[in-house]
């Protein structure tokens, strides 16, 4: 069984928000309602500026799933984690307790009361039977038609790979072998080579190993 | 016939509010945000060990979107509320409501209801006006309702859900939901008001004491003396005041998220609310026992507004005194 998986490679990131556009694109999200951001830390530090592409990481044990009041997630086949905007009463507990801060809200209603949540679907749709209404509803359903999240297919450095986890996992392994050294093609960053070789790999490593338990 | 005083139902209250604080565990401990570690790990590995250090305290960047916390990559907080909610408030309420129920039963049976120790003499006293009524009525009726829809946003999933259809389950939350949100400023407006109606009455002093003493009579034979409000339900004025006021000012931070407050912000006030509302509710049983079940004749006096003769002379003898004393002038 597939377990789908985002991985941005910080390496490659160039802070060009192009997924971000592609996102909104592919799902005509409401006015302010952007399902996928770029966060750079340290920017303008010359050799310590990181940019990373999050949205939702669909998580394994997902905290937006444990805390919401409607228990509207549900998660697929697939390992995504998806919710039912019927039951969705825009309390915004799985805000809180999310690390990525990925659920959004758009505005409605008085005193700047929430309306449904809405976020990354890995562009997998939602529980409409449908295909109109779930697209209205919940933005592309890319995956039905065989096609991988339209973020990471725009990629312009291919930074941001989506796609089942073992396979997204080799790709960055082969790619941490290749870039090997300091200063290597891709590597724009200056740091100590063994350190964060080290931890890329075993990064990579655990990536693996994660994709291997389910 | 067994003499029974209405100290009795008092120290119900106490012993269960007893129970319900200790059964709420105290929120104190710490813990890594392992699951977002990992999460993180998987999917922005290859970034140096400086980042991971910013990353995983929760240190902010630059970002393009304007959701409010974007700019932060890794919210660590999370993880944290997650088990102070789910670990500790929604079982620690459910053992608190639930222990505050069957304390009072247990009470109900060992002890039965006070009864009115001298016949009911046919005379009725004034003890509540139409305001204090109205005021006491309109703050139980929203008490209630915001209780209902309140302990359905924590805890409906686990049985309201299984029995319903999707569709129907939706409905129920979002009125539930819109219902709380749209009731509580009304009831706190109650509140306020019945706090500043009834301030004057609710100073403790000497009487208040010895009726403590006397554990609101269950020590000893003889009933303490008691003004127009004994010690018990003083303490029930000012356990509104604090923990009631609680309830209001977090529930009114949950309730207008349009003022820029932070996830953070939002998680603290969100335990306080429950957490708050949880002892008051528990409480909250107690009084409703002794104002019902607990009491011959206490009911009446928040129905009518008027109290027999003999129940005054009981309960609140001082009080009684002075009507009696007022009225020969
Ligand atoms: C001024 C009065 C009040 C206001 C403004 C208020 C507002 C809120 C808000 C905004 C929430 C979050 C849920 C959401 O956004 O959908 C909430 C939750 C809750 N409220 Fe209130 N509330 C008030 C009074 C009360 C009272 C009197 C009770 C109990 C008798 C109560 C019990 C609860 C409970 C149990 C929750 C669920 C907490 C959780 O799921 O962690 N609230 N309230
Ligand atoms: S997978 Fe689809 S919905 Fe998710 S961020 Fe990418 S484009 Fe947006
Ligand atoms: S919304 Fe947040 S907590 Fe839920 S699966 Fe996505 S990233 Fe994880
Ligand atoms: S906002 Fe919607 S999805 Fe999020 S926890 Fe509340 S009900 Fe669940």
């Amino acid at each position: 069984m597939a377990r789908m998986k985002f991985l941005c490679d910080s390496e490659r990131c160039i802070e060009c928000n192009g997924c971000v556009t592609a996102c909104k694109n592919a799902n005509e999200t409401e006015w302010g309602i952007q399902r996928r951001r770029v966060v750079t830390l340290d920017d303008g530090e010359i050799g310590k500026e990181v940019s990373i592409s999050v949205a939702c990481m669909h998580c394994s044990d997902a905290p937006c799933m444990a805390v919401c009041p409607t228990d509207c997630f549900y998660p697929t086949e697939d390992g995504l984690i998806l919710h039912n905007k019927d039951t969705c009463i825009g309390c915004g507990y799985c805000l809180y307790a999310c690390p990525f801060g990925a659920p959004q809200f758009p505005k409605q209603g008085a005193f700047g009361a929430r309306g449904k949540m809405d976020k990354c679907t890995f562009c997998a749709g939602g529980p409409e039977e449908d295909p109109v209404i779930e697209e209205q509803k919940y933005g592309a359903n890319r995956l039905r038609e065989g096609k991988l999240p339209l973020c990471a297919e725009m990629c312009s450095t291919k930074a941001l790979l989506a796609g089942d986890a073992a396979d997204v996992a080799d790709i960055f392994r082969e790619r941490v072998v290749y870039r090997g050294h300091r200063n290597s093609a891709w590597s724009s960053v200056e740091h100590e080579a063994s350190d964060a070789e080290q931890l890329a790999k075993s990064a990579a490593d655990l990536a693996y190993d994660a994709t291997q338990s389910v | 016939m067994m003499v029974k005083q209405s100290g009795h139902n008092h120290s119900a209250w106490m012993i269960l509010l007893l129970v319900v604080l200790m059964a709420l565990p105290v929120t104190a401990f710490a813990q890594e945000s392992a699951d977002a570690r990992r999460e993180a790990f998987q999917s922005m590995p290859g970034t140096q060990p400086d980042f991971w250090r910013d990353a995983m305290q929760g240190v902010s960047g630059r970002t393009q979107s304007n959701s409010p916390g974007a700019d932060t990559l890794i919210m660590i907080e999370g993880e944290r509320w997650r088990e102070i909610r789910n670990q500790w408030i929604s079982p620690g309420g459910a053992i608190a409501l639930g222990g505050s129920l069957a304390a009072i039963t247990l009470f109900y049976l060992l002890v039965g209801q006070v009864k009115l120790v001298h016949p009911r003499t046919g005379k009725r006293i004034e003890r509540w006006t139409r305001w204090d009524r109205a005021i006491h009525w309109y703050v139980a009726s929203l008490f209630i309702i915001l209780g209902i829809t309140g302990l359905s946003i924590l805890y409906a999933k686990w049985f309201l859900m299984p029995i319903l259809p999707t569709s129907v389950w939706g409905s129920v939350m979002n009125a539930a939901k819109n219902i709380h949100n749209y009731l509580g400023p009304l009831f706190a407006l109650g509140v306020l008001a019945m706090i500043v109606k009834w301030f004057k009455h609710n100073f403790f002093t000497m009487v208040d004491l010895k009726w403590f003493a006397k554990g609101g009579g269950i020590v000893g034979k003889a009933h303490p003396s008691a003004g127009y409000l004994n010690g018990g339900e003083k303490v029930w004025y000012w356990v509104i005041v604090t923990v009631g006021l609680t309830v209001v000012v977090s529930g009114l931070v949950l309730d207008f998220p349009n003022f820029g407050q932070t996830r953070e912000t939002m998680q603290l006030f969100l335990i306080i609310h429950a957490v708050a509302s949880l002892i008051l509710m528990a409480a909250a049983f107690g009084h409703i026992y002794i104002g019902t079940l607990g009491t011959e004749g206490a009911f009446e006096g928040m129905k009518t507004g008027y109290v027999d003769e003999s129940w005054a002379k009981q309960h609140h003898d001082l009080w009684y005194e002075e009507v009696k004393h007022k009225s020969k002038q």
